[in-house]
């Protein structure tokens, strides 16, 4: 968890962030944040959640109705140019020239931010390299793969050296193989230059895998924060699932499991059963012979390691998935209805 | 202000390069200009003899008001393209770069100058094909492509500040033919000023399209005034900087609502 000790160095900074969009959708609600210097942060959450929002208003692409926000200890609002030439951004969707070539589009990009004659060209062709955009750097962006475009996205947020990283969901539309080659990169990039990089994703496994911190937002305000393996370890065990035979009483599967002291959070959906035991290898036999005694059959059961998805469940109260599917149904019945202004509206 | 003007020159590199890939548009948006010039000059040809018509070649009367009319219509554009950006994310990225708001506008309305030229080009030669002569010679006509930029500057930072607050092509093609059409029309475009009827041309003393027509035609006449050139001029000038404001200023409407 945050404390005042860690202020000093933090590279970014929220507090009690609040924004509403015409028609009165919510985009945050009180968000607090604080990432440290050098940290790869992940922000993790379905969409609707508030993250693209946050990230928005960290790199002054829009302001907050309330709320501060601050990197690399400058206030965003008070003074966005000096925010702008410490961060680089990749936005979720590819913001490069279509009717530019790669390089034409990274050596724009550097001049932006004041780079000149041999120290740019130098830069545009080490950025080229480093992701393998060499053999097509002459070539038009129109005519890129996705994966390709990715990368001069990425290329393009890093043209300065940026001291902070935005990566807006940075694999969305990326096959698993794609999205790995492209952590990889990002990694070996950041490796010894002390970037602290935001990320936001949808993909639980992603902030997991890549997030050295994670936070989970949901409807726009985090709600918790800590190491992939603090968050998992907040939760007891292991999960256990068992499939019943048939439809029983709630109740009484509850209270035949009350008497087992290392069993928690028994919920019962259907013919599902979840649980919660401290060893679950241990608990399963007694489980099973509670149940049994109760008169009540089962088809299966299932031990598993805690997983975030699990943490998920526990901070927000939903699944994430279903959570997921429901926004992405919401985001793109609201699409329909807006005027469809912009391609990415939906990705507040 | 040197930052301004650099970022503007790089910003005005993208979209020159980008026109070049696609020569097809300058040649797109000539059509309507040739148009008006060929049949018109045809089809009114006998005007020059209602008495009181001061030039003998309806040709070289109209010539100046097509290159200006070019350029009006020509800045409807500069709008749509920038809605382009705004849906691509170009415009964001480079929201969230330290280059000047100003330079974004002004990169665009520069390489909309150096279309225009190009435009204006091919129609005095079209002109000089189909006979006509300018008694003002090179520099007359210079300064007339003079007036049809200064024209442009006011309204396509206008197009480009309603596509920026709106962020519909359909908004900017309705306020263009809103306010443009009325323009054209209550102007000395295609009538000598003293045979407009009088509402008209009272009108058109406040129609900045006809400042600009009146210099362009003075400028290539063979006596030009150069007060009223340089009054219609200045005026135009101080349109183009209210205009790059709002433009300017547009983004600030538009970063609200993203």
């Amino acid at each position: 968890m945050p404390d005042e000790t860690r202020s000093e160095d933090a590279a970014i900074v929220a507090r009690g962030l609040k924004k509403t969009y015409r028609g009165d959708v919510v985009a945050l609600d009180g968000l607090d944040l604080e990432v440290p210097a050098g940290m790869c942060y992940g922000l993790v959450g379905p969409n609707g959640s508030g993250k693209t929002t946050t990230v928005k208003i960290m790199t002054t692409l829009t302001t907050a109705d309330d709320g501060q926000a601050v990197v690399s200890g400058i206030d965003v609002k008070a003074d966005p140019d000096r925010v702008r030439k410490m961060i680089g951004v990749v936005d979720q969707r590819s913001t490069a020239d279509l009717t530019a070539t790669a390089r034409e589009n990274l050596t724009l990009q550097g001049r932006v931010y004041g780079l000149k004659g041999p120290e740019l060209k130098t830069r545009v062709s080490e950025l080229l390299e480093q992701f393998g955009l060499s053999k097509d750097a002459k070539r038009l962006v129109k005519g890129f793969s996705g994966g390709m475009t990715r990368r001069l996205d990425v290329a393009l947020g890093l043209v300065h050296r940026p001291h902070v990283l935005f990566l807006d969901e940075p694999s969305t539309g990326l096959d698993p193989e794609a999205r790995h080659a492209l952590w990889e990169e990002i990694d070996r990039l950041v490796q010894g230059q002390r970037m602290t990089i935001l990320f936001t994703t949808h993909y639980l496994e992603e902030a997991e895998r890549y997030g050295e911190l994670i936070s989970i937002i949901d409807s726009g305000h985090v709600v918790a924060t800590g190491t992939p393996d603090e968050l998992k370890s907040t939760l007891q065990g292991d999960a256990l699932f068992v499939e019943l035979a048939g439809a029983v009483d709630p109740d009484l599967v509850k209270r035949s499991l009350a008497g087992i002291e290392d069993v928690s959070d028994v919920v019962v959906e259907d013919r599902r059963l979840r649980a919660r035991a401290d060893v679950g290898a241990r608990a399963v036999p007694r489980v099973l012979s509670e149940l049994e005694s109760a008169g009540i059959q089962i088809d299966s059961v299932t031990v598993s390691r805690s997983s975030l998805d699990d943490a998920y469940l526990l901070y927000t109260g939903r699944r994430f998935a279903e959570v997921d599917q429901a926004g992405e149904e919401a985001a793109a019945a609201g699409a329909g209805a807006k005027r469809a202004k912009k391609e990415g509206g939906e990705g507040r | 202000m040197i930052a301004g003007i650099r970022d503007s020159w790089y910003m005005a590199g993208r979209h020159l390069r980008n026109l070049m890939r696609q020569p097809v548009y300058i040649a797109l948006m000539l059509f309507q200009p040739v148009l008006y010039l060929v049949v018109f000059s045809q089809l009114f040809k006998k005007i020059t003899l209602i008495p009181g018509f001061a030039t003998t070649s309806y040709l070289v009367f109209l010539t100046p008001g097509i290159i200006i009319l070019n350029a009006l219509f020509g800045t409807a554009w500069s709008g749509m393209s920038i809605i382009e950006d705004v849906n691509r994310g170009v415009i964001d990225r480079f929201l969230q770069t330290p280059i000047k708001r100003v330079s974004l506008i002004a990169g665009r309305l520069t390489q909309m100058g150096v279309t225009l030229i190009i435009q204006s080009l091919i129609l005095v030669g079209l002109a000089l094909l189909m006979g006509a002569r300018f008694s003002g010679g090179l520099t007359g006509i210079l300064l007339l492509f003079l007036c049809s930029i200064m024209l442009a500057l006011p309204f396509a930072a206008l197009s480009n500040g309603i596509a920026l607050m709106s962020g519909q092509q359909e908004t900017v093609a309705a306020a263009v033919n809103f306010i443009l059409l009325p323009l054209m029309f209550l102007s000395t475009v295609f009538m000598a000023p003293n045979l407009v009827p009088g509402w008209i041309r009272a009108i058109s003393r406040y129609n900045p399209v006809n400042w600009a027509v009146e210099a362009g035609r003075a400028a290539v006449s063979p006596n030009p005034n150069w007060a009223i050139i340089g009054m219609r001029l200045l005026l135009l000038a101080g349109l183009s900087v209210v205009g790059v404001f709002f433009a300017t200023h547009a983004f600030k409407t538009y970063q609200r609502s993203v």
